[in-house]
């Protein structure tokens, strides 16, 4: 098994002289299971295993009596690989906490083990909103962003804004039928229409044809039921074709700052996007990414990055407050303490495992308006918690009474 | 207004054309692998590899010596052809006496360590390449709203695919070549320098590959998995039209990108099963391709 191993011992106890220990300290083995070398490389990937060391880093471990050692592996978004290497590491490695794991399929598979051996298992890059929903488990918390908080996130936002009419260009697979499902109930929930869809093939290459169909439509927004290189392909293709020029919106429903820093903000130029995170929203963001950034080839980080550093932040004030890392007690604590850092700012999670937070409506800036690398987002306006989530008694979860 | 089977006929128009760009890339890369199989019997599986190398070439060149678009469609096909003649030297001439599985394999081998030193290198997501300053802008058909550089891609291609055409079907160099492949021996005899031959050839078909991938620069995404998603569909378009047959690969290309463009509007779902579709009728019909000559 291809197996990219970092081991990083992030703290080494140095003896206070004269101190005597008060207890044993508590030895933690965190993993960092997501993509190193596909498609999702670059949003989460090494930044995640720096987000997560920083987040010990900054949480002063070595001073409050605990080891932390972090590993990592590629899970290639392979659900059968991410399961060997989390029964793996669970059962031989003595890995307490599984952090980020992108790629819905493999985040349930994942998830699921995690439950049968009592470990934690904390997500970022995975979206199902089913972690917290229909295959909700109490060993589960769902940070930074889910299919359903994007599918209503960006549409209820542009229909309020008047922008009522949508056409879906939507990859033909589980997540992008999910995707399409969801927005198109956002938007004829808060008043819209849906003028038509398409289907495209995935992973596709030309999305000309479709763009073609949704210009024809005349509807004011296309909705961008689609990630990754086949959304970066149809947002480049949908410039080339002057589709923005023309008055349309392009709304992507998964959009990732990596991604728009490929695509550049001539083509990318306004896109509306919802996340959960962007770089350059207030000093603690700023302070932070700066400093991820030294650490990560001047790249700043990702949504799904910072949900890293959250989530492990999280864990380790809640070990720190149960004084074990018993997986009820620190449980217990991670959903009673509410959740508060300097990049989500303050939330709570919720008895489903899920992390609530504001999210943001997004706009890609012209070049004109941007002032260098990586400023590339204005925001257009704030997505309350309260209505950012799925609320508690839709999801179908069992831990909800 | 009439319409046709639901769409109005200036929306179909604008499909067609659009597939016919689409077979504009198929046509050039087909073109590239046919010259390959044609004249030296390996299955060029790095061919979509050297595809995405040739736009990142022009993407190194825009960026880190700010040589432009043109230059680049010259520039990107000789770097990228000096690194396969590099290829078939030290590799590819060892295995043409051995089975086609053997270059099948190395070829193959070579895209994935081309792809996985790019994926290192530059990220999975890719880079952006701007349109060429001159070709930005779209022109008014009537029916559509067509990019000027689209028009640019089918102009490009044509004079590509009819160049190669005319320099293997009707030139000497292109005769000595067609000895070369059925009997190397005698053409040697003759005091043809055949091994020379066969490098430049494999060369020229990797600039092929290399010319496409800086054509779809400014189209598509350049990221290293650009390659591998297309030269599936090549290899039907290849084996459709012939394996070998450099008229086939040209004329299947196009076909098919007007047969993809179809599929897209009145069945989008379809659209990358129905080159298989008709890759699997063909060869039930004609096992040879279409315009195929070995028995």
């Amino acid at each position: 098994m291809k197996l990219t191993k970092t081991v990083v011992m992030t703290s080494i106890l140095a003896l206070v002289s004269g101190a005597a220990w008060a207890q044993d300290p508590i030895a933690l083995k965190l993993g960092v299971l997501n993509d190193r070398s596909g498609v999702y490389a670059d949003l989460s990937g090494e930044g995640s295993v720096i987000a997560a060391q920083m987040a010990v880093e900054d949480f002063g471990a070595a001073d409050k009596g605990m080891t932390v050692e972090i590993v990592s592996a590629d899970h290639q978004n392979k659900p059968d690989i991410a399961s060997n290497i989390a029964r793996q590491w669970i059962d031989s490695d003595g890995v307490d906490l599984i952090l980020d794991v992108p790629t819905s399929s493999a985040a349930l598979a994942v998830a699921e083990i995690v439950k049968e051996k009592n470990k934690i298992v904390m997500i970022s890059g995975g979206g199902t909103s089913d972690l917290t929903g229909s295959k909700c488990s109490p060993n589960t918390v769902h940070w930074t962003y889910d299919t359903w908080a994007l599918g209503n996130g960006t549409p209820t936002a542009l229909v309020k804004e008047g922008q009522k009419s949508w056409f879906f260009i939507t990859a033909d697979y589980a997540f992008g039928h999910a995707l399409e499902k969801d927005a198109s109930a956002a938007v004829t929930a808060a008043g819209g229409e849906i003028k038509g869809q398409v289907k495209h093939p995935f992973p596709g290459q030309d999305f000309s044809s479709y763009l073609l169909q949704a210009q024809s439509s005349g509807a004011q927004v296309i909705g961008l039921a689609n990630a990754g290189g086949d959304m970066i392909n149809t947002v480049k293709q949908a410039s080339e074709f002057g589709i923005t020029q023309g008055g349309q919106t392009l709304a992507g429903l998964l959009v990732f700052i990596t991604e728009v820093h490929a695509l550049g903000l001539e083509a990318a130029q306004g896109l509306m996007l919802t996340d959960a995170f962007y770089w350059d929203q207030n000093d603690g963001t700023r302070e932070w990414s700066k400093r991820f950034a030294e650490r990560h080839g001047g790249d700043m980080p990702t949504s799904v990055h910072a949900g890293v550093y959250a989530s492990t932040l999280h864990y380790l004030k809640a070990v720190e407050a149960a004084g074990s890392k018993e997986t009820e007690a620190v449980m217990a604590k991670m959903k009673e303490t509410p959740t508060d850092d300097p990049l989500f700012g303050k939330g709570e999670v919720r008895v489903d495992g899920r992390a609530t937070h504001d999210m943001y409506l997004f706009k890609v800036k012209a070049p004109a308006d941007s002032k260098g690398p990586w400023d590339y987002y204005e925001q257009v306006s704030v997505i309350p918690a309260a209505d950012a989530w799925r609320p508690l008694d839709q999801g179908g979860c069992s831990l909800v009474k | 207004m009439f319409e046709l089977l639901g769409i109005p006929p200036a929306a179909l128009f604008g499909q067609l054309l659009l597939g016919l760009i689409n077979g504009a890339f198929y046509a050039v890369l087909s073109l590239g692998l046919a010259v390959i199989f044609g004249m030296l019997n390996i299955i060029n599986f790095a061919h979509g590899a050297q595809y995405m190398v040739g736009a990142f070439v022009a993407w190194m060149l825009l960026n880190h010596l700010g040589i432009g678009y043109w230059p680049a469609l010259f520039i990107a096909p000789i770097v990228v052809g000096a690194f396969g003649i590099v290829i078939e030297r030290l590799f590819l001439s060892r295995l043409y006496k051995l089975d086609h599985l053997y270059g099948l394999l190395l070829t193959f081998g070579l895209a994935l360590i081309l792809e996985g030193l790019f994926r290192n290198e530059f990220g999975v997501s890719g880079q952006s390449y701007g349109v060429p300053a001159s070709l930005t802008g779209t022109v008014n058909l009537g029916f559509m709203f067509l990019p000027i550089y689209r028009a640019w891609v089918i102009v490009a291609a044509l004079i590509v695919c009819l160049a190669t055409w005319l320099l293997i079907e009707k030139t000497r160099l292109g005769s000595y070549l067609r000895a070369a492949t059925e009997n190397p021996e005698l053409v040697q005899a003759f005091g043809v320098n055949v091994p020379l031959i066969i490098t430049l050839t494999y060369g020229g078909g990797v600039a092929l590959a290399a010319f496409a991938g800086v054509l779809a620069a400014p189209i598509y995404a350049v990221s290293p998995g650009m390659g591998s998603n297309l030269i599936i569909v090549v290899f039907a378009v290849v084996v459709i039209g012939g394996m070998g047959s450099i008229l086939g690969a040209i004329i299947t290309g196009f076909a098919l990108g007007l047969i993809e463009g179809l599929t897209k509007v009145f069945y989008p779902e379809a659209a990358s099963t129905m080159i298989f579709v008709i890759m699997a009728i063909v060869l039930l019909v004609k096992p040879n391709g279409l315009f195929g000559k070995r028995a």
